[in-house]
């Protein structure tokens, strides 16, 4: 009765309304936080641009920009389902949701899917304002993509577990500015973690998003403060378990179904 | 023929409280059946489970055949439920949310043609293009119920649908859903407008304190609980003359009128016969028979 059609059917219409929630206040989701990105770009160049070095022959202004990009792009996933589960949850439409056959797996994609487009979407725009500044060499595409995915994704799924767990939009706002946000500052963008003392070098091993963004980065320039690899094994870990979680709750219906 | 729904010891545990306590119930398909209570009765709660909102604490319940938590996929396709609350989503228009609800059903462009019949048979073809939050209460009420209908569910289950209605737009609404019973639909409603339940239900369920205190068609409760009372208007001198010559009836008093409780409409005549022969005169006579309102308040203020 519930044919494979029918879920193909449905997990697509989730995922098509989360991606038109998003773009209906594109002014909110995708203009601030690309002029966000720009603004820090700006005030960087201006104060900083070409008197450091943070790699051989890269200049701080190049070497910023992947970071605030995979900056943004972590914080947009995060806040796409993270927001799209909290509102639906206190505005009580959840239910529409709720009464559907859409399975746990259905939920789960198509939140994530709407969350990677999201962040990507966002991380582009700042690529291609960014390019009118420098000129930004791609050494290893495929480790921005999977970089840019991975993280999106784990980020995806965190904002998940966050809409879920959250039952106010105070508590909602704490994850944001307590667990995000210095996260994020803290993991490297705007510095290289061997300018940092050596406490602090091995206190930035235990961040995840160093590893998200320092993956990134040496996609562009082939030069990174740790392995790529280890970086790329440490994300994907992370996604795989932040995954696992966010299913396990939707499968049990925690904070959903009472 | 399948049952629409079945549920068989349906238990619901809050901590200590237990809002629904040991519910079997069989509804027949194309039944119009009510669910009737005070609040805090456990009908939203019975409800929420079939639903997958709530889960049960104990017990099973299926509809058209299907368990709700473990065949959760197509009983679900066998319902269509209206919510009590006025929840909608704040970014889409009428019909945006439509074809959105329906695609969440695995329906297709195909039954864009059926959420257009839906929105024009429930008045809503102006505001079809107006976003959600624009829509007055009525209209939201009306958007809930074609969101209900839109991948075609053989069960509808209406939870307190006309709560904050003017009397025009819930007319129409039950005219509506009158028609959608006539078609073959089972339509299952909780309602505090009793009369409304009188009016539309074939069987009804009284529930208080998460049990079932009377299930029967709504005729046989009505026959059964009915309570027929016999009232007479008096000269008021007359009246305190009554209780020592009427022995053995028993009456309120209210100004000069005198209401007799029957146990069967014969006694009325009884009572007639008995004030003519004591040269009382009858001013005024009024045979009152009782509605579910008060079979309802009488189960339901039952210790």
């Amino acid at each position: 009765m519930n044919t494979l059609r029918d879920q193909l059917i449905g997990t697509w219409t989730l995922l098509k309304k989360e991606l038109l929630r998003f773009w209906r206040v594109a002014f909110q989701t995708v203009a601030a936080p690309v002029i966000t990105g720009i603004l820090y770009l700006l005030i960087f160049s201006q104060v900083l641009g070409d008197r450091l070095e943070v790699y051989d022959g890269v200049n701080y202004l190049v070497f910023l920009i992947p970071g605030l990009i995979m900056m943004s792009l972590l914080q947009n996933s995060f806040s796409n389902s993270s927001s799209s589960l909290i509102q639906a949850k206190i505005m009580g439409n959840i239910v529409f949701l709720l009464l559907t056959p859409l399975s746990y797996l259905q939920l789960f994609f198509a939140f994530l899917i709407a969350a990677i487009v999201r962040g990507m979407f966002v991380g582009v725009c700042i690529y291609l304002i960014a390019m009118f500044y420098v000129d930004l060499p791609v050494e290893h595409p495929w480790f921005v993509f999977i970089f840019a995915f991975c993280g999106g994704g784990l980020m995806g799924a965190f904002g998940m577990i966050a809409g879920i767990w959250a039952t106010r939009f105070d508590q909602m706002a704490a994850f944001g500015n307590f667990v995000i946000m210095p996260l994020s500052m803290l993991s490297g963008v705007f510095y290289s973690i061997h300018s940092l003392p050596q406490m602090w070098q091995n206190i930035s091993h235990f961040n995840p998003f160093f590893y998200m963004i320092d993956g990134f980065r040496y996609g562009f320039f082939g030069q990174s403060d740790t392995s790529p690899y280890l970086s790329l094994l440490i994300v994907v870990s992370f996604f795989i378990i932040l995954s696992f979680i966010t299913i396990r709750m939707l499968k049990s219906g925690y904070k959903l179904r009472n | 023929m399948k049952k629409a729904i079945v549920f068989k010891n349906v238990r619901k545990n809050y901590k200590q409280l237990k809002a629904v306590d040991g519910i079997s119930l069989s509804i027949e398909q194309g039944e119009f059946f009510g669910l009737l209570g005070p609040n805090g009765a456990g009908k939203s709660t019975l409800i929420n489970m079939m639903a997958g909102l709530v889960k049960p604490t104990g017990g099973s319940i299926s509809v058209m055949g299907f368990d709700v938590n473990k065949e959760y996929q197509e009983a679900r396709h066998s319902v269509g439920i209206v919510p009590q609350e006025l929840v909608f989503d704040p970014f889409f228009n009428v019909r945006e949310m439509l074809r959105f609800q329906a695609g969440y059903f695995g329906k297709d462009k195909s039954n864009d043609k059926w959420v257009d019949e839906v929105i024009e048979r429930l008045d809503l073809t102006d505001k079809s293009s107006t976003n959600m939050r624009a829509l007055s209460g009525g209209m939201k009420r009306r958007a809930l119920i074609a969101q209900a209908l839109v991948h075609r569910p053989p069960v509808i289950v209406l939870d307190e649908p006309t709560a904050g209605v003017d009397v025009e737009l819930r007319q129409k609404l039950w005219g509506f859903i009158k028609e959608l019973n006539n078609e073959g639909h089972t339509i299952v409603l909780t309602t505090h407008y009793l009369e409304e339940a009188e009016t539309l239900c074939n069987r009804v369920a009284m529930m208080k304190s998460g049990k079932i205190v009377a299930l029967d068609s709504t005729k046989n409760l009505l026959k059964e609980f009915s309570l027929k009372n016999l009232k007479v208007r008096l000269q008021k001198n007359n009246i305190k003359k009554i209780a020592a010559l009427l022995k053995g009836a028993t009456f309120e008093q209210e100004g000069d009128w005198c209401t007799f409780k029957l146990k069967k409409v014969s006694d009325a005549s009884s009572i007639i016969e008995k004030l003519n022969a004591l040269k009382i005169q009858i001013l005024d006579l009024q045979l009152i028979e009782s509605d579910l309102e008060n079979i309802f308040l009488k189960l339901t203020s039952k210790n």
